[in-house]
């Protein structure tokens, strides 16, 4: 059937199963809109206050559902503020399809009023992108933008639409949703090299990352596990892949990891990466990383095989397929000896805790507030972050009951990531959502809570604030000789007056108890909640290992709070 | 990343799909990742729908296997194939500005003559030379000719073709 560009942009996300999309109108995407507004009774869109608003939320919708997640802006400044929100998807690997208008094709290149060469400039941080200069490639680009987004390892695409291709008319034919490329299954060699590796190993390790994030398989690591004697480890994109209240599972591991979970990758013999890049956080000085362990990598992306670390055997492939055949196929053992020596190692982190506890005083700690906030979480809880001090104490302490519970920016460690996202998360699940952010964060994009108020979305936004910029100036307080260099915030903001301003429910918590019936009431609120919670500009997120610096360095105790060395 | 072996110059044949701004998306993902090319050449080839990328870089057998896995990862991108010493043949052409010289002019054209380069311009003061062949025997007749003044010199880059029937895109 005859229909519009504008019109044929939107059957097609249609037919690819899109129910909702986030973005903002313009110039340029006037058409699209008009198109929206057709086929309203079919696709929702989601208005927010700021263009990378509305790629965060196509983000925090993707990483809490594995869908794809689309967002749509204007050409010129529209499509540059998404800039950021599809890098963050880039880093993360996060399917994305971003949908531009541009100027009409007989004004481009003339510097026309908002035009900007999108595709140009988000070449690097696309999986892939189209411009789309003629009409008879429009659907089958968007098409091809979806099954690249969500094929292999996934990643955003831009599909960037001049003017005149969304008012011009071609025939359409809605098609099947796209599949994704089937990922190459490994060989029987290759797993039986796998099994060898695993049966000689006297302390294995499991690694979990940001590529098992979603594939379901919590119960298969734990059952392979249990039948190897080995303990599991994750990064921080692998939080909430597998449970986490299963007694050989010991967090997060790197900069800001557990140490019982540092310390137990150190001294395995075996580290079974399942869908991890080694990235810098995670291994700190790779000179050092792992020395003498045997490592094995499985994961989608051929291209990540050797890439930070030199691994003993790389296997490029559907994850989920092979980690169970190496499962099945492996032999049956018990490790006392590791064990042991990894129960004592929960045992140090445990000393640890009691003493920065025993430390903290009458002061509103952050292991306080987690404890709080898992106390009291309804089931399936979202928690999404912020990026800084809080984002880690979030991944140290958060609990999560299954699959797709953690939503923040790892890779490019995107600060105003956090509220776009939630409302995303939220919206795509209808799930109890919790964003925690802090007051630098949140003050990069807070306007995003207009969107929440707007649509009610039920958000308890617990904002750790300390008038500082944490993390940075936690670095300033050990590696730069308590420089506070510019991360002193003497803003006199009141999030609780600045929360009802935008229509939202503001309360605050100056201690713990406050904190407590501040959350119990915010889960009773059906909307956006801030909880304005004062916490003090030295705490520390610890462990750390110092920039540079490897397992052996790591950093668990600073002293008091005028002693750090 | 760790290992330190020794830096090689090598060449890599690229087939990509003959579209619009393709060329962009191969050579920003050298400034992304920090590859640092040698020689860089693209033309048409015997299907239509695809260009041909030469390219010649040197590294260490870890920059090699990076910089081969990521073109590959490229969408646009449709084969990648080393091309090695041995199998390959590689040629390149040049034009070389050098002073006309009255006392040098006799060596000049001996040298021209003894690597069967031409010269293609000749007035007063300049003479033009224009040499195909393999990058060694240009490398050599650029240091020779370099002391006899150059005054302006362009290269190609390489183009290669690997020996016997095989085409790249049937492997």
């Amino acid at each position: 059937m005859k229909m519009t560009g504008a019109e044929i942009i939107i059957s097609t996300l249609i037919e690819q199963g899109v129910t909702d999309v986030f973005g903002y109108p313009g110039g340029q995407v006037i058409n699209i809109y008009d198109a929206l507004y057709k086929f309203k009774d079919k696709i929702n869109h989601y208005l927010t206050a700021h263009e990378q608003g509305a790629a965060h939320a196509a983000d925090g919708y993707s990483r809490a559902t594995g869908k794809v997640g689309v967002c749509i802006a204007t050409s010129g400044p529209g499509a540059t503020n998404l800039v950021t929100g599809i890098a963050t998807a880039m880093l993360d690997s996060i399917p994305m399809v971003a949908i531009t208008g541009n100027v009409p094709c007989s004004l481009i290149g003339k510097d026309s009023f908002q035009e900007i060469d999108i595709t140009g400039v988000t070449l690097p941080i696309t999986k892939h992108n189209y411009f789309v200069n003629k009409i008879e490639n429009l659907a089958d680009s968007i098409r091809e933008a979806f099954a690249i987004a969500k094929s292999g390892r996934p990643g955003p695409v831009l599909v960037d639409v001049p003017k005149d291709v969304q008012v011009a008319t071609y025939d359409f034919e809605p098609q099947g949703i796209v599949e994704k490329k089937p990922l190459p299954k490994a060989s029987e060699e290759q797993i039986e090299e796998a099994v060898k590796l695993v049966n000689e190993a006297k302390r294995p390790y499991i690694y979990i990352g940001g590529g098992a994030a979603g594939l379901g398989m919590g119960k298969q690591v734990i059952d392979f596990a249990e039948k190897i004697g080995a303990c599991i480890g994750c990064t921080f994109m692998g939080l909430s892949a597998v449970p986490d209240n299963y007694e050989r599972f010991l967090g997060m591991q790197g900069m800001h990891g557990h140490f019982a979970s540092s310390m137990a990758q150190k001294y395995a013999d075996l580290i079974i990466g399942v869908g991890v890049r080694f990235s810098d956080r995670a291994t700190g000085n790779t000179a050092k990383f792992a020395k003498g362990t045997k490592i094995i990598q499985l994961d989608p992306d051929f291209a990540e095989i050797n890439k930070n670390v030199n691994v003993d055997l790389g296997i490029v492939s559907d994850v989920f397929d092979s980690f169970t055949r190496i499962a099945e196929k492996a032999n049956e053992s018990k490790k006392p000896e590791w064990e042991k020596q990894v129960s004592e190692l929960k045992e140090k982190e445990n000393e640890i805790a009691e003493k920065a506890a025993k430390m903290a005083g009458d002061r509103m700690t952050p292991k306080m507030i987690f404890d709080v906030i898992n106390k009291y979480k309804l089931p399936r809880t979202i928690t999404t972050t912020d990026v800084g001090q809080h984002q880690m104490w979030a991944a140290q302490y958060s609990t999560f009951d299954t699959t797709r519970r953690f939503v923040s920016s790892g890779g490019l460690g995107t600060m105003g990531f956090g509220l776009g996202a939630a409302i995303g998360a939220q919206v795509a699940t209808k799930d109890p959502t919790i964003l925690i952010t802090g007051d630098g964060s949140f003050g990069m994009n807070l306007n995003e809570l207009a969107t929440a108020v707007t649509y009610n979305i039920p958000l308890i936004i617990v904002l750790a604030n300390n008038g500082v910029l944490g993390m940075v100036r936690q670095w300033q307080n050990l590696f730069f000789g308590k420089r506070f260099s510019e991360t002193v915030l003497e803003r006199k903001t009141d999030f609780v007056k600045l929360a009802e301003a935008f229509g939202a429910t503001g309360l605050r918590a100056t201690n713990i108890d406050e904190f407590e019936n501040a959350f119990k009431k915010a889960l009773k609120v059906n909307g956006p909640v801030v909880i304005d919670t004062y916490i003090d500009k030295d705490e520390f997120v610890l462990p750390m290992l110092p920039p540079g610096g490897s397992i052996d360095d790591i950093i668990t105790d600073v002293g008091g709070k005028d002693d750090a060395k | 990343m760790l290992n330190n072996e020794k830096i090689n110059k090598f060449v890599i044949a690229v087939y990509v799909e003959n579209k619009f701004g393709v060329l962009t998306r191969v050579t920003s993902m050298f400034t992304r990742r920090g590859f640092n090319i040698d020689a860089l050449t693209v033309g048409e080839t015997e299907c239509p729908e695809y260009s041909r990328i030469t390219i010649s870089l040197s590294g260490d057998g870890y920059a090699k296997e990076q910089f081969i896995n990521q073109l590959k990862k490229l969408y646009n991108v449709k084969k990648v194939e080393v091309l090695e010493e041995n199998e390959a043949i590689k040629r390149e052409l040049s034009l070389i500005k050098v002073k006309n010289d009255p006392e040098t002019r006799g060596d000049v054209l001996s040298a021209v003559d003894v690597y069967r380069a031409k010269v293609i311009d000749y007035t007063l003061d300049e003479m033009c030379i224009e040499i195909t062949g393999d990058p060694n025997k240009i490398d050599a007749f650029v240091k020779l000719i370099s002391n006899y003044g150059i005054i302006e010199m362009c290269r190609t880059g390489i183009v290669a073709l690997e020996r016997g029937s095989g085409t790249l895109l049937g492997k």
